[in-house]
């Protein structure tokens, strides 16, 4: 492939991204309300387009175009799509202890829903990487699962994720839920730089993180495309998600107000009169 | 009460922690259970892994660690059962305490608590799996130290979060085994070390990550807690 073509995808893959997390955040903001005015179907639909554009084209660099690698054969392909996936996992992850800590500060319903969507959308796609990882660790170490450091913090980290998850459902007081939530998710998010900086520390069985610093120059297009399509994916889940929960807490906030009560109004009198 | 003098919030933390270990020395109930259900533990574990001395003895300190961790949830869910009967963590509130004293002085009584009922369980320990002490007691006391603090700090935060939720019995463990998972490993590690010997000198490391996960806990406790049990 010549280098303006290679120019161009990097360029066009990086900004088709970066304007559709840009368009996400301003729905999620526009758009966050359930009786919001604004149209959201042409944005959602266009960001869904360009994710699955995106996808094949990094798909079918991933595994066409790219060349095999030298002591893994095709095996090593599985990368394009567990490192971008491990990366929006994190990502979404530092958002939530962002939200958690931003909501001690300053109460709002729109950090908590941010937290929610985050933590699950985090967890789906660290789960997802984990996965990939294991399949692909069957036949490069022998092994589906190995006690190496990297995976061990990485697994000790979902679990605490899905307890953190696990207790949004076990409060009812959506007031107290965002407060003990968010306490629970900055005490889980201790473990998120032991995982990215354990292949570091450790050196063990799983190689140092795939950056495109680390990744032979042939590899590092494809990477990036697909980084780019997990990127738009990611937000469009975190927006979806986001939305329900808004939704879910304005609905458990209104309803003592929505309830009938036993004292009549006004014009309930007047009718009984 | 906040621009209290730093020397108020240790008179408080001194006040509340006595008061806990009256309440805990005039019922005894928790403390009998405690020692009950973690002997009843370890004598589970030898049964469940079958009469071979050499395999209990050799995962004796991991062993010894289980049985402290699933004492711990009882012990720590009791520590706020025992103020929600008469609303007695809204009193202190009003008193008023210090959110943070009421954190440090319920970490401080689980931890004594917890590292009690170590200094217990290693005699047992030791008689029933067929162990042999290597290292002097100073570590034995070191390592136990170091893990109870380890457990009670983040324990406490989430049994006082746990205590006023559904299904709280479920939660608490739910919540604690994940996050504990370091502590307990090198806890562990530690106490196979001081049993075992330490020829390559890698008990330093052990410490090292204990007090680093005991730092960050009992830190973030102190910050957080206030939140917690806020209104």
């Amino acid at each position: 492939m010549s280098d303006l073509l290679k120019t161009v995808l990097q360029v066009g893959s990086a900004v088709a991204a970066l304007a559709s997390v840009g368009l996400g955040v301003w729905l999620g903001v526009k758009w966050a309300p359930p009786r919001s005015r604004v149209n959201a179907r042409p944005v959602l639909l266009g960001m869904a387009a360009l994710a699955l554009a995106l996808l094949v084209l990094g798909n079918w660099m991933g595994l066409v175009w790219t060349p095999s690698e030298r002591e893994m054969g095709d095996v090593y392909r599985i990368i394009y799509v567990h490192v971008p996936a491990m990366w929006m996992a994190m990502l979404a992850l530092v958002v939530n202890f962002a939200c958690c800590v931003g909501y001690l500060l300053k109460t709002s319903w729109k950090t908590d829903a941010l937290a929610e969507a985050t933590a699950e959308v985090g967890l789906l796609f660290g789960t997802y990487g984990l996965v990939l990882g294991a399949i692909w660790g069957k036949p490069t170490w022998g092994t589906y699962w190995d006690w190496d450091p990297r995976l061990t913090a990485m697994a000790i980290m979902l679990v605490t994720y899905v307890a953190y998850m696990a207790l949004r459902r076990f409060v009812e007081d959506p007031e107290k839920r965002a407060v003990w939530s968010s306490v629970v998710g900055i005490i889980s998010f201790v473990n998120l730089p032991i995982v990215w900086f354990s292949v570091k520390w450790w050196r063990s069985l799983h190689q140092v993180q795939s950056t495109p610093k680390t990744v032979d120059p042939d590899m590092t297009l494809a990477l990036r495309v697909n980084a780019w399509a997990s990127l738009i994916l990611l937000t469009l889940f975190l927006l979806h998600r986001y939305r329900t929960a808004l939704a879910t807490r304005e609905a458990e906030v209104a309803l003592p107000e929505a309830l009938p009560t036993d004292v009549p109004g006004p014009n309930r009198a007047s009718e009984v009169a | 009460m906040r621009g209290a003098r730093p020397i108020s919030l240790l008179k408080t933390v001194g006040v509340l922690l006595a008061k806990d270990l009256l309440i805990e020395w005039r019922t005894r109930a928790r403390l009998n259970a405690l020692i009950f259900f973690a002997l009843a533990t370890l004598l589970l574990f030898s049964f469940a892994v079958g009469p071979d001395t050499k395999v209990l003895a050799r995962n004796a300190g991991g062993y010894l660690w289980l049985a402290l961790l699933f004492a711990s949830v009882l012990a720590l869910g009791e520590s706020f059962r025992v103020e929600q009967e008469n609303l007695t963590l809204d009193g202190l509130r009003l008193a008023p305490a210090d959110a943070r004293a009421i954190f440090l002085s319920k970490a401080m009584g689980n931890a004594l608590l917890l590292m009690l009922l170590g200094a217990l369980l290693i005699p047992v320990m030791v008689a029933l799996y067929g162990v042999t002490v290597t290292m002097g007691l100073g570590s034995f006391a070191a390592t136990v130290t170091l893990g109870c603090m380890a457990i009670s700090a983040p324990g406490t935060v989430y049994s006082a979060i746990a205590s006023n939720a559904r299904a709280r019995d479920v939660l608490l463990p739910l919540l604690l085994f994940p996050l504990i998972i370091p502590a307990l490993l090198a806890a562990a590690k530690a106490t196979s070390l001081v049993l075992q010997g330490d020829p390559m000198n890698q008990l330093g490391s052990w410490y090292g990550l204990l007090i680093g996960f005991n730092l960050i806990y009992w830190g973030l406790g102190f910050l957080l807690f206030p939140r917690v049990i806020e209104d």
